[in-house]
């Protein structure tokens, strides 16, 4: 009897490894079977992918599995393909209910894609942080309505939840934890980032933009009510990345992103910069691209908090050492870069109308001028440049990107 | 306990015969040979009537595969000339690429195994691409939309023994790089790819290609490996035109880099010359630029052609291996840059 069941496993072993293969090919070919209108059914369990799963062209549907931390899929033993999943071309796409694990490049890429949804999806690189992992784990790219919604990110060598070049963003309910950024929105038009925890990464939210991109400068971007708290993970990016300048202890970092609002965010125990504003010019990385604008225009913080349990900076950074210097244990909050675009400025040193940086009742909150553009030495605490306060942004249009499925 | 086994093995067989894909779509054949586009045994490759061999100056680096290339035009059609886009193909047209490695570099006359044949079928609404894998009995290929792995092992040129899990792609991965606006598109036949030797007059005057203008007016790209062929700059323009610019070119899945290869950019930036990565992860390797001119060991775009790690390396798809002697040609370029 005993002989039977030993049998019996190994068979079942035997088939268990050649099933595993089945899967894989099973859901890549529902993949590119699904008609419009249909939905893709995971199973629970853990399933190992060997290759990206690809999926192109193809209209309201929805991938669904049995559940965070039910489904899973883990790329760990990949041999090809630069993400796990791909998905290109289509419309109202919906990924919900499933655990994706450990791809060697970006976990989820989702391009030229109008209504994207990630609901209830965690993506992870399983073990400690390492600049192994991917690059992204969230990753739509020229997309339009994306939604991103319940999600958890951890661990991605880049962002954990990434928005490129899209327009229409919700992310919201969400939490990133131990990626180099938490949530980042770069090069996108009206997006909302609300209601989401960023933790324990290098970074918790970032805005940019970037230079030679096809999609130029975005805008119109709300980050509120989000949680981010004790952002001072070391910065484990593969240096020559753009995430790589991000300093350890970052709360929210804009860069170069114009009409921007930040408020009603608790920002805590990010120890060197609660909260930054600078140029692209403050990155010192050449600049070719006439058409894009690097400096920050219309950016309104306020009614934030801000606290700090450790006030001294972290160290491993530039701006860490300098402020540490400067400050010992008190470092500031929100800093600014201090490079203003030739003319910002009018008289007696105020922004020129359409050109504001302001910063408002964010309770004890310190402000910084690094002053960079005159000489880091020219730094200053004097507010009054700053104290001002601009329209409500529309953010993104919700019905819009609800309205999808 | 036995039962709960038992069970399983049941359920799991059953789950692996639904899930093995059958069925046929009208649109096209399961298998290679009902097409009839050969004569004879199949994997002679000897083309029926209505279909034509032909060859392109900068091919796409495949692990060493070589490639066998046909198109099939619908009798009394022709390809439309285009001077920078691929040509114009009529409705019913196939563009047929066969992937083959030799067992033995060295000699001429040296078995082939066959691996896939990737077919391009231009229906009323557009390109469709379709992957068929040869049988191991070499007798046919069979339709795979879900792709396959299959071991090759040859020797190579330097009589070294290569090993390889050979990766045929899925259908829609084939989109991953024939892909221009969103649609579905073939790559090769451009006339810069086709303008070699007499090949584009002699279709010419067989009907086969119309709208050719003079012969100088016809764009080229020299031949990567034939130094004879062109500049080192060149060359260099030419492999990353073949290896990279299906998909670095404003119009194609890569436009989100900014990085664009194909022979049409002269921008310095465009070809990523001092331009910082925008999402290249660790595919960067710790380098601040895809160019840095005079020094191929800064340069990010060494680095991911230097790479076998698929989190990495550039192409994204179709290459497992190290392109040696591609590398060898780009560094050369960057080398000489100033």
């Amino acid at each position: 009897m005993k002989f039977l069941y030993s049998f019996l496993a190994i068979i079942c072993f035997a088939f268990s490894l050649h099933a595993q293969k089945n899967v894989e090919k099973a859901i890549q070919t529902q993949f590119i079977m699904v008609e419009d209108g249909g939905t893709v059914e995971l199973e629970a369990g853990t399933f190992e992918m060997s290759g990206s799963l690809a999926m192109d062209s193809k209209n309201d549907i929805i991938i669904k599995g049995k559940g965070m931390d039910k489904t899973i899929l883990t790329w760990k033993g990949q041999k090809t393909g630069a993400e796990g999943i791909k998905i290109t071309n289509g419309t109202n796409i919906t990924i919900q209910d499933v655990t994706l694990q450990d791809s060697k490049g970006d976990c989820i890429k989702v391009q030229e894609t109008d209504g994207i949804s990630f609901v209830n999806v965690k993506v992870e690189w399983t073990g400690k942080p390492s600049k192994k992992n991917g690059a992204y784990g969230f990753y739509p790219v020229q997309c339009k309505n994306v939604l991103i919604d319940k999600c958890e990110a951890i661990g991605a060598s880049d962002a954990g939840i990434y928005v490129g070049q899209s327009d229409q963003i919700v992310v919201r309910n969400s939490r990133a934890y131990q990626n180099v950024a938490g949530i980042e929105i770069e090069n996108s038009t009206n997006a909302d980032v609300h209601n989401n925890i960023a933790e324990d990464n290098t970074g918790g939210i970032l805005v940019f933009d970037l230079p030679d991109l096809m999609k130029k400068n975005g805008g119109n971007v709300r980050v509120f009510n989000n949680k981010i708290t004790g952002n001072n993970l070391k910065n484990f990016s593969p240096p020559g990345n753009m995430v790589a300048i991000v300093p350890p202890g970052t709360g929210i970092l804009v860069l170069a992103t114009s009409d921007v609002e930040i408020f009603d965010n608790e920002i805590t125990n990010n120890r060197t910069l609660g909260t930054g504003i600078a140029s692209y010019l403050y990155t010192q990385i050449p600049l070719k691209d006439e058409e894009y604008d690097a400096y920050p225009k219309r950016v309104y913080v306020h009614d934030n908090v801000y606290q700090k349990d450790s006030k001294r900076p972290k160290l491993n950074s530039d701006i860490g050492k300098w402020l540490f210097l400067k400050f010992k244990k008190d470092v500031p909050d929100i800093l600014y870069d201090g490079i203003p675009e030739d003319g910002a400025m009018g008289e007696n040193e105020q922004f020129k109308l359409g050109y504001e940086i302001c910063v408002k009742n964010n309770g004890e909150a310190v402000f910084l001028n690094l002053n960079a553009k005159k000489g880091l030495k020219y730094h200053s605490k004097d507010a009054g440049a700053f104290d001002c306060s601009l329209e409500a942004l529309e953010g993104a249009k919700e019905s819009l990107v609800k309205g999808k499925k | 306990m036995k039962n709960a086994l038992l069970l399983l093995c049941v359920g799991g067989f059953l789950f692996f015969f639904s899930t093995a894909f059958s069925g046929e779509e009208e649109n096209y054949k399961l298998n290679l040979s009902e097409y009839g586009f050969f004569e004879g045994e199949l994997s002679e490759l000897i083309p029926a009537d209505g279909v034509f061999s032909y060859e392109i100056n900068a091919p796409l680096f495949s692990d060493y595969a070589h490639k066998a290339r046909f198109i099939y035009l619908p009798e009394g059609t022709a390809m439309s000339y285009q001077n920078e886009r691929v040509f114009d193909f009529p409705v019913g047209a196939a563009i047929l690429k066969t992937f083959y490695y030799h067992q033995d570099e060295r000699k001429a006359d040296s078995p082939k195994r066959l691996m896939e044949t990737r077919v391009l079928l231009h229906k009323k609404e557009g390109w469709i691409a379709l992957p068929y894998i040869w049988n191991e009995e070499q007798t046919d290929a069979v339709l795979e939309v879900a792709g396959g792995s299959e071991m090759i092992k040859w020797k190579n040129d330097k009589g070294k023994k290569q090993q390889l899990e050979y990766q045929v792609p899925n259908m829609v991965q084939c989109k991953g790089c024939h892909s221009y606006d969103k649609q579905l598109t073939p790559i090769g036949p451009s006339a810069r790819q086709l303008n070699m030797g007499s090949q584009l007059t002699e279709l010419a005057a067989k009907g086969l290609v119309v709208n050719l203008p003079d012969a100088n007016e016809i764009p080229q790209l020299a031949q990567w490996e034939h130094r004879e062929t062109g500049t080192v700059a060149e060359r260099a323009r030419a492999y990353l035109d073949g290896n990279c610019g299906h998909c670095h070119n404003p119009k194609g899945p890569a436009s989100t880099s900014g990085m664009f290869l194909t022979t049409h950019f002269d921008d310095p930036t465009a070809l990523g010359i001092n331009k910082a990565p925008i999402a290249a992860g660790r595919g960067g390797g710790g380098r601040a630029y895809g160019i840095v001119p005079g020094k191929p060991d800064q340069s990010i775009l060494v680095y991911r052609m230097e790479s076998e790690d698929p989190g990495e390396m550039m192409p994204e798809l179709g290459r497992q291996l190290i392109h040696d002697q591609g590398v060898a040609l780009i560094r050369e370029w960057i080398e000489e840059m100033r």
